[in-house]
């Protein structure tokens, strides 16, 4: 573990008062530029030495990118809004519940007074290989170490692995694509507006990137459209200790039940593959079913279909399995006789 | 105004301190000095107009105190409160958010000092263990909480522990066990004291809430 003996390495630090200077600095640096918001992720990396960026823009004195306001019926989430102020805010807890529980889920109470929302769907992954600054595919190389016949790969892949076997690690993700959020990202060309589940990307088609963001973009709101307020959620997350810890997987769900029948349903894990998975095929053969077990069970056994394990994370087929069947068929009352 | 234990030699100490303030006195004096080994210079630097470009020399509300510090652009916070300010109540156990040892208020809100740059935090009004007691001496409600219970084994933890909860009494002041447990779940104790700790934390919660009464 780290001793201090040394301060971080050197670099130029930016603090730019607004959106266009950011992306004016974001233009003129480029690949040099490291884009810091709450800096959480950014501080392993550079502590460690592993990545060294000549240039960090840290976005904490921009105004305009914090904050919750409502809009067109929904709400729009500022890229820098800390994930505190999400967990805590009267609208998401009232209409948009999972994201509030999602966002609570992650870290440590610390890191959420700091973490933001846009920092927390797009931090890079844990893989330890990767993150250590062993040369793999992610990191411009040409081996994955986490699949080899040694590997420690517990918290790995099971689906979508194309050459890197790393997860993406965010539990506000999943909840922000079963409420089909959109992601607002300005770019040197203007300002572009993507769907939830399209910001994210795997190996097969980036293997050095999670998400769509190209150096010079930035990530600047998260809207939340109306369609899903009010919506029955479910949102779980397992992980071996209650606090700071990263999910072995996630889940969340949000349907639209009219006649005792799932009318409209969004569905999506994270923490089984290197982006997180919206599970289209699942709603397709829930739709218009009843939201109980049989349904749920019926739903689990999709949702695994083409799951590969590596030598120690077998245990999430079933786990996933079972966080899909809870999702939808709700989590059965023990009985106690 | 802020600097000027800096310049005062120690010779000057009284004769008669404790080991603590010797020991901080050493630290503010040496400052400069002792920790330069820490801050070695690189070719980074660029004279930079821009907007957003930061300037080193800064000024910290730290303890109701304005404080002037020649801040590098990669510095921590707690390491300017530690290596510059003298301030060593606020404790580096990982360096990394995992422990909470740094924890320090900014704003009201508990912090990881070890993972914010100090740039950051310019305008912002920084309470660290050493700003909680009132200036006759007399212990912040939750510090005596500590005593009252007995609540630490080593208590390298302590003043995080402090800061986290002193932090979170401010949005909750009368938490259950539960509430509280979760609301300083961002603190490791690794001599496991943990049940004392919550013991001490809830005295001090009620210590201040009597406080705030009358």
């Amino acid at each position: 573990m780290a001793v201090i003996h040394d301060v971080m390495p050197a670099f130029e630090l930016f603090q730019p008062p607004t959106v266009d200077d950011a992306v004016r600095l974001l233009g003129q640096y480029r690949e040099d530029a490291w884009v810091m918001a709450g800096g959480l992720d950014t501080f392993d990396w550079l502590k460690d030495r592993i990545k060294r960026p000549k240039v960090v823009v840290d976005l904490s004195q921009v105004r305009e990118l914090s904050g919750i306001r409502e809009a067109n019926g929904g709400l729009e989430i500022g890229a820098t809004t800390t994930l505190t102020e999400v967990v805590r805010h009267p609208v998401i807890r009232g209409k948009y519940g999972i994201l509030s529980t999602g966002a609570e889920a992650a870290a440590s109470p610390q890191i959420r007074n700091q973490g933001t929302i846009g920092g927390n769907v797009s931090q890079d992954t844990r893989c330890w290989y990767y993150r250590a600054g062993w040369p793999c595919y992610r990191a411009g190389g040409n081996t994955c170490f986490a699949d080899t016949p040694t590997a420690i790969n517990r918290e790995h892949a099971i689906l979508g692995a194309d050459r890197c076997v790393a997860v993406n690690p965010s539990d506000s993700a999943p909840a922000l694509i079963a409420l089909d959020a959109k992601f607002v990202i300005r770019t040197p060309k203007g300002e572009r507006v993507v769907d939830a589940e399209d910001y994210f990307i795997g190996p097969g088609t980036d293997i050095t990137r999670m998400n769509i963001l190209r150096p010079g973009d930035l990530l600047t709101a998260i809207r939340l459209p109306a369609d899903w307020a009010g919506a029955k959620f479910y949102f779980e997350k397992v992980r071996d200790r209650n606090v700071w810890d990263f999910p072995l997987m996630n889940v969340a769900s949000a349907m639209v039940i009219t006649g005792g029948k799932i009318e409209r349903i969004r569905l999506a894990v994270n923490a089984a593959a290197a982006r997180p998975l919206r599970l289209a095929a699942v709603e397709d053969a829930v739709r218009g079913k009843e939201p109980n077990a049989a349904t749920g069970e019926i739903a689990g056994r999709l949702a695994v279909q083409g799951a590969r394990p590596l030598r120690f994370n077998a245990y999430k087929i079933p786990l996933m399995r079972n966080l899909v069947k809870r999702a939808i068929g709700g989590v059965e009352q023990a009985a106690w006789a | 105004m802020a600097d000027h234990e800096i310049e005062q030699p120690v010779t000057s100490t009284p004769l008669v301190v404790s080991r603590r303030d010797l020991i901080k006195g050493v630290i503010a004096a040496g400052a400069v000095s002792s920790a330069s080994y820490l801050f070695r210079a690189s070719a980074v630097w660029s004279q930079t107009s821009a907007p957003g470009a930061v300037e080193r020399l800064v000024t910290l509300t730290v303890n109701g105190q304005q404080r002037r510090v020649d801040v590098m652009k990669q510095e921590t916070l707690a390491t300017t409160l530690r290596y510059k300010l003298g301030l060593t109540g606020t404790k580096i156990g990982c360096d990394r958010s995992e422990c909470g040892a740094c924890t320090v208020l900014i704003d009201d809100v508990p912090h990881y000092s070890c993972s914010i740059l100090t740039h950051t935090v310019r305008g912002k009004n920084i309470v660290t263990i050493e700003g909680l007691a009132s200036a006759d001496g007399k212990l912040h409600p939750v510090q005596q909480g500590v005593i009252d219970e007995q609540g630490f084994q080593c208590a390298f933890c302590m003043s995080g522990f402090i800061m986290a909860t002193v932090g979170y009494l401010k949005t909750n002041p009368n938490p259950s066990r539960a509430e509280l447990a979760h609301g300083i779940s961002g603190n490791l104790c690794r001599c496991q004291d943990y049940d004392k700790i919550l013991n001490a934390m809830m005295r001090g919660a009620e210590n201040l809430r009597r406080a705030n009464r009358v």
